[in-house]
Formats: C-alpha cells, structure tokens, sequence
C-alpha cells in the first residue's frame, strides 16, 4: 500500500431527477438539482465533483464545464471535473479553451477526465466517423498532451486542424497546468496509452466482482515500470445508493438502476438485468447499495483488494427521488468516507 | 478427451479474457495480435500469466484450435492458407464502434461467421463465444459453478461438434449446438439471444421463441425459410 491521500468523489451525468411526490423533474430543474448536490458535497468535504457528458433523452448534461462553471462560482474547495469529455469527438484547442476558462472561475479545482467515451451518441452528433472511434482518440490524446505544454502549438493532425506557432487562449498561469485523469473500461490498451501519456487512470467498475479487476490493476502497474512513468492515483467508479435501511435502497435501486442499464442495454446489446444478477452486485458486485456501514465496509475491501486511491460513486442513477440523491450524498460524505478512511487506516 | 493447445489471434478485451481463462482451466494458450511480440508479451504475462505470447503465425502454426477474437472488419488480414485444415472458433462479430457505421461486412442473408467461413474455405470454422459479454464470459461462469451457463456454437462440420463440445466444457460452459453455421444468426448483436448468459432451459426456450420476436421476423424476411 502507498502512503497517498485517498481521494473520494461523486460523479453524475445529470439523469432527469424526480420530485418527492414521483412527479419528473425536467433538464432545468434536474440542473438546478445537481447545483445543489454540488454545493452539499462541497460543505460536507467531499473532495471531487465529477460530471458525464451524455447526448441522450435520460441525461440533462451534455455541455459539463458550462455546470461546472456555475458550481465554481456556488463552491468553495470540491474540485470540479468531468467523468469523461469524450475527447475523441471533440476538439481539443475548445476543450483545452474551456477547462483554462474553468481553471480561472474555480481557482485551479478543475480536472478534466479524458475518454474514449463508452456512449457514441457525439459522433454523428458532431459530424465525426465511429468507425474512427481508436484513431481520434489517439490523435486527439497526442494532441491534448501537447496542448498541456501551454506553448505555441506546432501540429500537423489527420484527423484534427493544421496548428502554426499558435497559442490558445485564455492562458493558465504561469507552472500551472489541468489535471488531467483518463477514464477507461475493459480496454487494456486504453490502460497502457494513458501510462504512456503519464496520466492518472480512473477504471470503470460497474459489473461483477471488483476484484476481477485486479489483472488491470496490475497492467497498470506493470506499463509505469515498463515505461518508466510515474506511478499516479489509481481510482475507480461505480453506482450506488446509501439509505439508513438497507431493504429500501435496494428497493430504490431496482427501481431505478436496473431500469437505466436496461435501456442503456437495449443500445449496447446487455441482456436484461435479472434479479439475481442485481442482488449479487449489491452482495458481492460492484453496486455500492446499502448502508453506510455496508457500503463502507465494502467499498474499504475492494479499495484495498485493489489498491485504489480514489473512489467516486455514482449517484442518482436511472434519475430517483430528490429526498433519496440527497440522502446518499449525504450519508457518503459524513459517515462512508470517514468509515472507510479509518478501516483503511490512511489518511 | 486430452486438452488442445489453444490459439487466440487478438490481444483485447475477449482475447484476454479468454487466454486468462483458459490458463485458469489448463489450457496450454497461445495468444498474438497485431502488436509485436516484444510489445505484447508483458501485457499477457500480466493479463494472463502462463499464456504464451506469439507472432501471429505462430500461434496458427503451434496450436490445435483457433479462436478468432479480432475486430470482424480485420478478418482478411488472416491467411487462408495458414489455417488451412484447422478448427477456427470464430468469436467475432459486427461492431459498430470498430467495423464501422455501416456494415457492408455480413448481413441477415450471410451472417459474419458463414462470410468467416467462405473466406477461410479450408478451415473447419464454427461459430463460438459470440453472445456473451468479455465480462460475463468470467463473471457468469465464476459465480455459478454449480448451474453452467449455455454456449451456443454453430457449424457446418459434424465432425468438430465433439472437439467444440470438449473445448466449451472445459472452459467452463455448457455447449448448445445449434446445427449447421447458418443458424449462427441467432448469436448476431440485436437478436434476443446476443448478451445472454443463462443456463440450457432457458436460452433453449428463447431459441424457441425467436421467430415471434421482431429480430426473428427479419430472419424470415430476408432469408425465408432456410434457418428455420
């Protein structure tokens, strides 16, 4: 185990909401909500708010640092970043542009997740082909890191625009920089480009056992040595719902999470979600529903199963009641963190 | 039946998944891609351990059995001939992420593992690890040692079913046969039955149920009567 600090986050990619009294909650009120979430886990400490960028009918945010600069004139000290900007059917001189613009209305709390993306809705929303789905992201990934050196650009892209000794605007002051993190799934090739760049990486752990997970953990791992990088915070993400009474979070979490993989599924080709494959995520999976003690106890297993340093749990999932989001921020930050901070015995 | 040696072409997220079990089950694996060995062989060896990593010829050249678990669209960078004569498992399938928006790969009419099998006319290729996900390909075998989950394959060599049958069993499924390779439809991304990882019973009774389902009425449309 290293001596790191451990980070804890919330991420959401802003699933239309619902009212206490069941009624829909459309994408303004669903925003103004996530404002509100924003300042929460700002006042109970949490250290990292993390937005999704979605081009879908269940999601009200497709534009994240637009959020994200209102959070940074709403909050004070929670880091401000995305979960992922799919920067492969993006530009990345605008996206570059844009978290500069975020560093200067937040303080320097932005962070920027970097992905393939595991949604294509942005390719043909943009004009881009999937079939290039690999090529723009390397491309683009090069180009990001370019960009990052804040000099002038020099780029000649395949796929993106001929740069000549330009520099892009607004500049971050001088030594500063934007944290940039690589989100990735299953793909161990994401894992070795994001060492390559140097990059934190961020695994998304949404189904089975976590521990399946630890042969990725270990190419992660094994590319820093192999190519002499610098060994970063290595996190995950995952759904979950933290109730006093463990029956009804499930409860909410059938409703709710097992509808939004089901529709989500019908896209990607995931067979329905059956009972018994929901009740083992929650018991041995990666569902963090329950509890605060039940989902702190296993969130600190699979944390140091894993030898993770950050976790960011992924709330209001499938939308929910705004009594229930609340409640599990909440409850994440004033009881699941600290708990699992002390069984980890770190920092 | 002794375990083959099994060949895997494709280093990514099934290729991997697949070395990491069948090493775990005792199968000697050999394991390429289109990265060079040098390039390659650390990853295996942290993804799979005791997986041997090879060129790609190699792999052919040194294994009994080949699982296929590249992009569909990269099929023609296979050699014919070099397969010529061996069981090819064929875990591919059109996805539009890396084949592209439009298929212009396979069809209802000739569904990608009977174009697989016409382009590699001289192996005896069945169609296998198509319907369930990288993911639950580990998840859904760990968690129910006790009720195996179905795994279809379809072929056109009756003589293989035994060798494809041994093969599924030992990395941990139940083998359903579905008849000859047209039938391998039924595995394709949008039918019913693509992504499902449930026990004989209850895939044998979606199977029974496909000609009701919009998926099936399309098989009908565009093939008539030869898959039923």
């Amino acid at each position: 185990m290293t001596d790191k600090p451990y980070t804890f986050g919330l991420n959401t990619f802003g699933d239309l909401a619902f009212h206490d009294d069941g009624s829909a909650m459309n994408g303004d009120q669903t925003l103004q909500q996530v404002l509100q979430e924003a300042q929460l886990a700002d006042q109970l400490g949490i250290d990292i708010f993390a937005l999704g960028e979605h081009h879908r009918p269940e999601f009200a945010i497709s534009s994240p640092e637009v959020v994200l600069g209102a959070m940074a004139a709403l909050t004070k000290n929670i880091k401000l970043g995305t979960a992922v900007t799919v920067l492969s059917s993006d530009d990345p001189v605008r996206v570059f542009e844009r978290f500069s613009t975020l560093h200067g209305l937040s303080n320097g709390r932005e962070q920027i997740m970097i992905g393939r993306g595991s949604f294509t809705e942005s390719f043909p929303l943009y004009g881009y082909d999937l079939e290039k789905y690999n090529d723009l992201f390397e491309e683009k990934i090069a180009m990001w890191d370019q960009l990052l050196q804040h000099k002038k650009m020099n780029w000649k892209g395949k796929l993106t625009q001929k740069l000549t000794d330009t520099m892009v605007y607004p500049m971050l002051p001088k030594n500063e920089t934007i944290e940039t993190v690589v989100g990735v799934g299953g793909s161990p090739e994401s894992i070795i480009r994001a060492v390559y760049y140097d990059y934190a990486v961020m695994i998304a752990i949404i189904g089975g056992e976590p521990v399946r997970f630890k042969p990725y953990v270990d190419l992660y791992h094994r590319a820093v040595r192999e190519f002499n990088k610098t060994e970063r915070p290595l996190g995950m993400h995952a759904h979950g719902i933290i109730l006093d009474d463990a029956e009804e979070a499930k409860e909410v979490g059938w409703k709710y999470i097992r509808a939004e993989m089901d529709r989500i599924g019908i896209d990607r080709g995931w067979a329905p979600m059956t009972r018994d494959r929901f009740e083992f995520e929650i018991d041995k999976g990666s569902y963090y529903v329950g509890t605060p003690e039940q989902v702190a106890q296993k969130l600190a297993k699979n944390m140091q199963a894993l030898d993770m340093q950050r976790f960011d749990l992924v709330y209001g999932t499938g939308g929910q009641l705004e009594h229930q989001r609340l409640a599990t921020i909440e409850n994440y930050g004033k009881r699941v963190i600290p708990r699992v901070k002390e069984l980890l015995g770190g920092k | 039946m002794d375990k083959q040696t099994i060949g895997i072409i494709g280093a990514g997220k099934l290729g991997t998944t697949l070395a990491r079990l069948g090493t775990q089950r005792g199968f000697t694996i050999n394991i390429g891609s289109r990265h060079s060995v040098q390039d390659l062989k650390w990853v295996i060896d942290t993804m799979a351990p005791g997986a041997v990593t090879m060129s790609t010829p190699d792999v052919i050249k040194h294994s009994d059995i080949i699982i296929l678990a590249i992009p569909l669209s990269h099929y023609r960078d296979l050699d014919p001939a070099a397969l010529a004569g061996k069981i090819v498992l064929d875990a591919t399938n059109y996805w539009k992420e890396v084949d592209g928006t439009v298929n212009t790969i396979s069809s209802m009419k000739e569904s990608s593992s009977e174009v697989i099998q016409a382009y590699l006319q001289d192996s005896l290729v069945a169609k296998a690890f198509n319907h369930m996900g990288y993911h639950d390909i580990e998840i859904e075998v760990d968690r129910h040692p006790e009720v195996r989950r179905a795994m279809a394959y379809a072929t056109d060599h009756d003589e293989i079913r035994p060798v494809v049958e041994a093969v599924l069993t030992q990395f941990g499924f139940d083998p359903l046969d579905l008849g000859p390779l047209r039938f391998g439809l039924y595995l394709e991304p949008g039918s019913p039955l693509f992504g499902e990882a449930i026990p004989r019973a209850e895939f044998v009774d979606k199977i029974n149920r496909i000609y009701s389902t919009p998926f099936g009425a399309k098989i009908l449309s565009e093939r008539g009567q030869q898959v039923v």
